[in-house]
């Protein structure tokens, strides 16, 4: 798995993870990381090529419900433990930077 | 102390009051608890309210079930209507679940008495329980060291009497480690075997609710209660599993017991001599020990530790401050989600969701997560082959006795290298369980995992049984 | 000088639509909650649809089968398939991952037919659950940039939507616009959803770039927020051109997500694509893989209704006109067919029929066929003019039916054979002498004039056909 990941990688995944991490963070961050890739890198000797990926381990399909409907949530139960809430919704600070 | 059978018994036939039995472990806690921290909640009044609830049930004839008036304590990861759940985090502290795990349901239904919610490493994440936002819990043979973990609570409150059985979640081991840290019995059933709805999502592929007990029979009694398909979890498994409490009186003759010859080095003498007894005990008790091999063995830890960040990554991206649980307060929403969560995790789940970020971002995939999944599954296939020639494996459970808190210092590596001999059940969703069986280094004690084929679990408990019995007859220490 | 489809010069247009359509469930996509459009905010809530810890969901079968009525209708194959995770941080989506079909989709490879026949890809239809929603206060009013804070209503999220996306096939606005109308159509008449585009529940994205004929497609931008079938038009002809603009005069177009505006008539920057996005797309480890059983997409195609161009083409062929006439569009999408060939099959002119119908059915009236079908028979046997029909038709609707030869009678609209005719006509040629030489010297147009004159006289009770004929007698 090639060259160390670098202080600048680690950076950009803990934008891509919404994590604020301090420099000091960063820095202890990209050495774990790097010794853990390293430890990581035995299997890299494996031969995987006609190895079909397995992401679940009982193979099951099909799985459905009806569709029916059942009793919910109390919304007031729910807003009252929400951060913040006003007219019956989540209220949260501008949205900007994000728009999709 | 009495058993889960016993008291279930005692109560379901009015001999014994619920109620003094809640009150009998109350007493326990209060003397103990302060020293162990078990727990994060010790819900005392609604245990004694259900407790007297199921005391009047049967006094109107009632039957409670299979488990009335037995106090449970569960890890702090399972949603409970009401009652505080929170992974033993900042980022849910305080926060009340609107609805019951479907473990909740089937306990109550069983008439089980929740003692309390248990303490763990944050969102399940480490194997000391250590890494917990509200302090660490001390191991009850010795509260110098760690009862280990992730579910070191539901272990410690099980060994130290504060509960007669307990819920842990296992997803590379956090059940069968700290059970054998702690001297009890804890098992990860197959993947699918109990509903994972209400369970709070670490690895989803990987978590399994399992039971902790003082005895393989009430163990086996627990997950019979606990077991079986859920409508509400779409990887449970739509069977109907046979009674393990039936299947431990069968012994073991002519059991195939494996060894792993190629199993990876690293667990300490002590607990390797405990492993050799346990073979010999099994052969005295009529089973036959064979030679198996499972080469990619070695490998689980690396795919394990690709595989369940990534997957971590996802489960925790939710903990955003939005709708539930710890917000701080920022100019907009996106500098409140980076702040929030900077606040709200600890550093290893902080480590564990960069690793995992990593592993599935643009560029790494294949390298990684693709990678890993490949690997799964040849431990997943060569495990497979393995028990077509053996019934259950024996191996260590931990690779050594319970550790002095710290040991690990600050090295992550050392830490996972606790979960080496359990991770592999894990990734191939066989199951798996570690027993009691005797004492190592500073008569702490050791655990023997048992390991067996998919949906095995009656072969494994009737092995565990034995084990269990064979202690008592001479192959303890 | 301009292109075909009005763009300067010889620039080409590319289009490729991506459509997102609710699905007509009574619940959600993986969970029981009702899928409710106008509701009280968050009443339609639950553990999985707010994304609660422990909560798991649980794929809805009727979702499913709706999905494969659309891809099927719209000509797709369907495959077995797998549910990813599509991670971003957004404030109104709960799990911080969408739960969306990737490289395994439900339906794939198939086509839609616009209505003169031109074949518009289908890559892909696959399902996936819809969002909640953020409404912005303070600041520029409503706007999301410059607000002071948001509400969220996640009522809409985990809804199940269907994608529909199409290749990049498209080569005109008015292609565009015919694409958008056809999939409408077709989805209400499989009845997968009610297609909304003013509730939301249908949107369009269009994947808008130029080139030039034999060179490369050119750089592509995504516009979004077109709400209306005629914004989809006004979007892409503002953004081809806007594209154009800058290649001409020597710029680049950046590959990027624009936003319609419909106040301005504008689109403007959303996001451009240097800020990547990386959704880390990974297998949902909490749902298990979906392959419908042979026996499940047979039931769901044979229970699958005629779709609006095979009506069309039936209508077509039982009156005359083109398929893509405006009537056959307009008569099938108002579902006012049947009504036109139960006519004829009362015995009327069915070609009458759909004129009447498509002029005065507007509000679809109830008329039992049969007094139509008398109707159009007198029209046709000549026993009563085009003008006075359109009277009796308006009677007919005005009384919910009636016997057409009796409103007729009561409007003295008796029949008016050439022997009465003869003298209005000589009256008509008498008052109108010029016309008539002309007419005589053989100048078709003057006809007009002279048979004007008769329908005056005869007020409106002369049949036009009638009266040309006793003309070109009385001519020689
Ligand atoms: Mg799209
Ligand atoms: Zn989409």
């Amino acid at each position: 798995m090639s060259e160390r990941i670098s202080a600048e990688v680690v950076a950009k995944v803990a934008r891509l993870a919404r994590l604020d991490l301090t420099p000091e963070e960063i820095e202890r961050t990209t050495t774990q990381l790097a010794d853990m890739l390293e430890h990581f890198a035995d299997i890299d000797a494996l031969q995987l090529d006609d190895v079909a990926p397995m992401a679940q381990p009982y193979p099951l399909d099909n799985v459905f419900r009806e569709d029916v409907i059942a009793p919910g949530l109390d919304r007031d139960e729910v807003l009252a433990a929400a951060p913040a809430a006003e007219h019956g919704r989540f209220r949260v600070p501008p949205i900007i930077g994000l728009d999709l | 102390m009495a058993s889960a059978i016993e008291i279930a018994a005692g109560v379901r036939s009015g001999a014994l009051k619920a109620v003094d039995v809640v009150e009998r472990h109350l007493a326990t806690i209060g003397k103990r608890e302060p020293e162990i921290h078990a727990f994060n909640l010790v819900m005392t009044d609604q245990a004694r309210a259900s407790a007297a609830s199921i005391d009047a049930l049967v006094a109107a004839g009632g039957d409670p079930g299979p488990l009335a008036g037995v106090p449970i304590a569960l890890k702090d990861n399972m949603c409970t209507r009401g009652v505080p759940t929170t992974c033993s985090s900042k980022i849910l502290a305080g926060w009340k679940p609107p609805y019951d795990a479907t473990i909740v349901t089937k306990l109550a239904a069983a008439g089980a008495v929740v003692i309390g919610k248990t303490n763990l490493d944050e969102f399940a994440m480490g194997s000391s329980t250590e890494n917990s936002a509200f302090g660490p819990t001390r191991n009850p043979h010795d509260t110098s060291r760690v009862p280990g973990g992730s579910s070191g609570g539901s272990a410690a409150a099980v060994a130290a009497g504060f509960a007669s059985v307990g819920l842990g979640s296992d997803t590379g081991g956090s059940i069968r480690q700290p059970a054998a840290l702690c001297g009890v019995v804890g098992v990860k059933p197959t993947y699918g075997y109990v509903s994972r709805y209400g369970l709070i999502a670490f690895a989803s592929s990987l978590d399994q609710i399992g039971p902790f007990a003082n005895s393989v029979a009430d163990a086996a009694q627990l997950l019979d209660v606990i077991g079986g398909h859920d409508p509400m979890d779409s990887t449970s498994i739509p069977l109907e599993h046979p009674s393990l409490l039936d299947a431990i009186d069968h012994g073991v003759e002519g059991l195939r017991v494996g060894r792993i010859t190629d199993l990876p080095e690293g667990a300490d003498p002590d607990v390797n001599e405990r492993v050799e007894v346990a073979f010999d005990a099994l052969r005295a008790a009529g089973a036959t020990i064979v030679d198996v091999q499972v080469p990619a063995f070695t490998f689980g830890l690396t795919a394990y530790y690709l595989i369940a960040p990534a997957e971590a990554s996802s489960n925790l991206a939710r903990y955003d401050g939005v709708r539930y649980g710890l917000r701080v307060d920022a100019e907009d929403t996106n500098a409140m989600y980076g702040v929030t969560r900077a606040a709200g995790f600890g550093d290893e789940v902080k480590r564990r969701i960069m690793l995992g970020t990593y592993a599935l971002s643009a560029g790494y995939y294949d390298a990684y997560y693709g990678k890993a999944l490949k690997v799964r599954r040849l431990i997943h296939d060569e495990f497979e082959r393995a028990y077509q020639h053996a019934d259950v494996l024996l191996t260590p459970a931990s690779p050594s006795v319970a550790f002095p808190f710290g040991a690990k210092g600050d090295n992550p590596l050392a830490m996972y290298l606790c979960d080496v001999y359990t991770i592999p059940a894990n990734l191939s969703g066989h199951p798996g369980m570690s027993v009691p069986f005797g004492t190592g280094a500073d008569d702490l004690p050791v655990g023997v995992q048992v390991l067996a084929g998919t949906l095995c679990e009656p072969q494994m408990f009737r092995a565990a049984a034995a084990l269990e019995r064979a202690v008592t007859q001479g192959f303890g220490k | 000088m301009s292109g075909r489809d009005g763009l300067p010069g010889d620039w080409q247009l590319v289009v490729g639509l991506e459509v997102h359509v609710e699905l007509a469930t009574v619940t959600k996509l993986f969970s029981a909650s009702p899928n409710r459009f106008g509701d009280e905010p968050n009443t339609n809530i639950d553990p999985v649809t707010l994304g609660l810890p422990g909560a798991l969901p649980v794929l809805n079968r009727q979702a499913v089968e709706l999905a494969m009525r659309i891809g099927l209708a719209l000509n797709c194959s369907i495959r077995p398939c797998t549910f990813h995770r599509k991670n971003y941080f957004y404030p109104d989506m709960p799990k911080a991952y969408q739960i969306s079909q990737y490289d395994q989709p439900l339906n794939v490879d198939g086509f839609l037919a616009l209505p003169d026949g031109t074949r518009i890809g289908i890559e892909r239809a696959h399902i996936e659950e819809d969002t909640g929603k953020s409404t912005h206060f303070g600041g520029a009013g409503g706007r999301i940039h410059g607000s002071d804070y948001s509400l969220i209503d996640f009522n809409r999220a985990g809804v199940p939507l269907v994608e529909i996306v199409s290749r990049p096939d498209i080569r005109t606005a008015e292609q565009a616009r015919q694409y958008v109308t056809e999939l409408r159509g077709i989805l209400l008449a499989v009845e997968a959803s009610d297609a909304k585009m003013e509730e939301g529940s249908m949107r369009v994205d269009a994947n808008v770039s130029v080139h030039l004929p034999g060179t490369p497609f050119g750089t592509r931008c995504e516009i979004k927020n077109v709400n209306s079938v005629r914004s989809i038009g006004r979007a892409i002809e503002y953004e081809a051109r806007r594209q154009i603009d800058l290649l001409e005069s020597g710029d680049q177009v950046r590959q990027e997500t624009r936003h319609w505006d419909e106040t301005d008539g504008r689109t403007h920057t959303l996001r451009t694509k240097e800020d990547a996005d990386d959704y880390r797309y990974f297998l949902e480890p909490d749902l298990v893989p979906l392959s419908p059983s042979d026996a499940w997409i047979a039931a769901v195609r044979a229970a699958l209704p005629m779709l609006p161009a095979a009506r069309r083409a039936r209508l077509a062929e039982a009156t005359g006109v083109a398929p893509d006439s405006e009537a056959a569009m307009v008569v099938v999408d108002r579902g006012q067919d049947e009504y036109v060939l139960a006519v004829g099959a009362a015995g009327g002119d069915v070609a009458r029929a759909l004129v009447h119908v498509k002029e005065a059915f507007a509000d679809s009236p109830s008329v039992p066929p049969a007094d139509l079908a008398k109707l159009t028979t007198m029209e046709v046997e000549g026993t009563l003019t085009a003008t006075q029909a359109k009277t009796v038709v308006a009677d007919l609707i005005a009384n919910g039916g009636g016997d057409a030869a009796a409103i007729a009678a009561a409007k003295g609209f008796e029949a008016m054979g050439a022997d009465d005719l003869g003298p209005l006509v000589d009256r008509a040629i008498a008052e109108n002498g010029e016309a008539w030489a002309k007419f005589c010297a053989g100048e078709g147009k003057a006809m007009g004039a002279l048979v004007g004159a008769v329908m005056k006289l005869s007020q409106g009770k002369a049949d036009g056909k009638a009266v040309t004929a006793v003309l070109n007698v009385k001519k020689g």
